[in-house]
């Protein structure tokens, strides 16, 4: 059966390189001061989706909930070879929980209407609540398999998968739609393509092609409306859904829409309980060694 | 009458398999009726299972006033959604003012679908749970005697509080380790609550085929000495002096996130918030800065050798006996002077 694939990804800060600095008054986290990244397991969904594709016919349509900039990770989707992507973006959108983006994902998905599978990444390497993925199935009552590593056959309607449960494994079975959220398997996210990205790097939003003009003095409707035209028809239109379009509720997204909120953010102050300081030689080594035998610390 | 609404009891989602309680629940009953305590209200256990009343006897000897039993063939392994109708109406019926899951695949795979249905907060990998008031400025309002949800959060050394504003449950997801473990009360008696299952259609949408469970390669746990290695290991090979220093010493092998990351150690090694907590008698830490989400997992350890070449480190602030130097050379001298004792 051919499937048409949702596969839903986050532009996280590389959280290897993450300072202090980086923290705003409010707790939230400011991105700016930060490298963003393709979230890790969500290029792991992204490859299992392209594999399903190749072995089962259909398309990849990749959406991300994220400011502007987060169309870097779209148009690396399109390099790696996805047919469709979507940015969910507004101003309203921001401060969301994990509640309120899997109810502003979902919106989006049903926008985005007949779908057989959605794939996610296990959680995303900024917070790592692996809570979305099954948000997101329960708001579109979708069953789940998690913590996916690999999917072993697609027929009839049902889809068997490998899955890590806590101290094993298990074979699962689900009946489609369903929602998979991924761990890193044996296959390795396959690289951008080079004739694909000199393809799709030209691939934007609408408010990207209306900032291309923004100094331009012939602001001519006409001309915008042309240049989608022919992005559409080389399939580098990157689909922009604003709060407005999704039809979401006002109080269910962003900040007004997360039930959570952050109290207070402490540094820990690292005092330090002042520690023995044992110079690098053999002999104060040794000392140490005999004091741990003795206070039977070490035998 | 009184405008103050009764507040709700502590609950605890009960993990088992086979007829086994996985730790993590019964620590985290535990810290339950710790919560229970200062709010003066019940602890209360929710078990789901296929033939799982033998257990009832050991959750209220380590602490519950109540268990709610769902025992239904269908309900044997965990699957998300009968799990979750299950919870979501007994959390309906009965409004429990906290609800902690373990941070397992499966807490984290039940824990949100839940919280999702219910519109609850759902706070991941808390490292620790207290009860305060909450000043919520942007309501105006002061919250009593609600969850401080507290974890470390993005970058280095930041711990975030965070609390659930809208209705209960408050909810939130523990590792395991995290909460200590107390003896149980020997024939220490509660009640019983059991719970009615009906079998849905949506029941049949996943079925398992197969399941294996291995053994845990990594005996970290209950390890009394652990040897852990970081990012300035190295390398795969370099990785081979921590564990000879494990085995030399008789202890476990532990390891950082970036370690993990970097493919030198199984991630089963990890010590830290999204890794293993542990609380050996000695922790050797060779090569690791010493993040906070690391020392999460190791602070609770009784004496801490850090071995590091920078002498500004985080790591130094939380050990006994520091070491300057390149662990390349500091840890064969360490083995040396051990075989030599
Ligand atoms: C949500 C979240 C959860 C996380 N969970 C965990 C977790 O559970 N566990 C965990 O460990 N991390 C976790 N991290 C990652 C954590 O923030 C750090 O990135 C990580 O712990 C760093 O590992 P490290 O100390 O080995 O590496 P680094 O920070 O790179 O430190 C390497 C250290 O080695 C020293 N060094 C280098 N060469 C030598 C030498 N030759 N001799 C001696 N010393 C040397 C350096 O001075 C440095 O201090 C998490 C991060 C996030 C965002």
């Amino acid at each position: 059966m051919s499937l048409t694939i949702l596969v839903f990804a986050k532009q996280v800060p590389d959280t290897q390189n993450i300072t202090g600095q980086a923290m705003k008054e409010d707790g939230t986290v400011n991105r700016a001061a930060l490298p963003a990244i393709f979230n890790p397991e969500d290029l792991c969904a992204l490859e299992l989706a392209l594999q399903l594709r190749e072995s089962h016919g259909g398309k990849v349509v990749v959406g991300t909930m994220g400011p502007p900039g987060a169309t870097a990770i779209l148009r690396h989707a399109l390099y790696m070879g996805a047919d469709e992507t979507i940015l969910v973006s507004d101003r309203k959108f921001a401060g969301a929980d994990t509640l309120a983006t899997s109810y502003t994902l979902a919106s989006a998905a049903r926008r985005y209407g007949k779908f057989d599978l959605i794939v996610c990444g296990r959680q995303a390497i900024d917070g790592d609540t692996a809570q979305v993925g099954p948000q997101l199935a329960e708001k579109l009552d979708l069953p789940q398999l998690t913590y996916v590593e690999e999917v072993q056959s697609v027929e009839k309607g049902r889809l068997r998968a490998r899955c890590l449960i806590d101290g094993g494994h298990e074979i699962a079975e689900t009946a489609l739609p369903a929602l998979l959220t991924v761990v890193s398997g044996e296959q390795p996210p396959r690289p951008a393509g080079a004739k694909r990205l000199m393809q799709f790097k030209k691939a934007m939003t609408r408010s990207e092609l209306m900032a291309k003009h923004a100094n331009s003095n012939y602001e001519d409707a006409n001309l915008l409306a042309e240049e989608e035209e022919a992005l559409r028809a080389k399939r580098l239109w990157i689909h922009e859904w604003t709060a407005e379009e999704l039809g979401t509720e006002s109080e269910r997204i962003g900040l007004a829409g997360s039930p959570t909120k952050v109290k207070n953010i402490e540094s820990v102050v690292l005092a330090g309980k002042g520690f023995v300081n044992i110079p690098p030689t053999d002999q104060d080594i040794g000392k140490l060694v005999h004091e741990l035998i003795e206070e039977h610390i070490l035998s | 009458m009184s405008s103050k609404r009764k507040i709700g009891n502590v609950w605890i989602f009960i993990e088992q398999d086979e007829g086994r309680i996985a730790d993590v629940s019964l620590e985290l009953v535990c810290k339950g009726r710790d919560l229970a305590r200062r709010l003066k209200v019940k602890t209360e256990a929710v078990l789901l299972g296929s033939e799982v009343g033998g257990l009832v006897q050991s959750l209220h000897e380590y602490g519950c006033d109540n268990v709610f039993v769902a025992d239904h063939r269908r309900l044997r392994y965990f699957s998300a959604l009968p799990y979750t109708r299950v919870i979501v109406d007994l959390v309906r019926q009965h409004r429990p003012n906290i609800f902690l899951f373990g941070a397992t695949p499966t807490g984290r795979s039940l824990a949100p679908r839940v919280a999702s249905k219910l519109l609850a907060g759902l706070t991941a990998d808390c490292t620790e749970l207290r009860i305060d008031d909450f000043e919520d400025k942007s309501r105006k309002q002061t919250l009593h005697d609600k969850l401080m949800q507290i974890r470390p959060a993005f970058g280095g050394n930041i711990i975030a509080t965070i609390v659930n504003t809208w209705e209960d449950p408050q909810m939130v997801t523990v590792r395991e380790g995290v909460m200590p473990l107390r003896d149980p009360e020997k024939g220490r008696g509660g009640a019983v609550t059991e719970v009615k299952f009906s079998e849905q259609p949506e029941d049949l949408a996943v079925k398992i085929i197969e399941r294996s469970r291995e053994v845990k390669s990594s005996s970290l746990k209950n390890a009394q000495i652990i040897v852990s290695g970081g990012y300035g290991v190295g390398g795969a090979a370099g990785f081979k002096l921590i564990e000879r220093l494990a085995e030399v010493v008789g202890g476990a092998v532990g390891a950082s996130r970036a370690a993990v990351d970097a493919g030198w150690v199984d991630h089963d090694h990890q010590v830290g918030q999204t890794g293993i907590t542990v609380r050996p008698r000695l922790y050797i830490a060779c090569g690791i800065s010493g993040s906070v989400q690391h020392r999460a997992g190791m602070a609770e350890s009784g004496k801490v050798i850090a071995i590091n070449d920078d002498p500004e480190a985080p790591i130094f602030s939380v050990a006994d006996y520091g070491i300057v130097g390149n662990l390349h050379e500091v840890v064969p001298k360490l083995i040396k002077a051990y075989k030599e004792k």
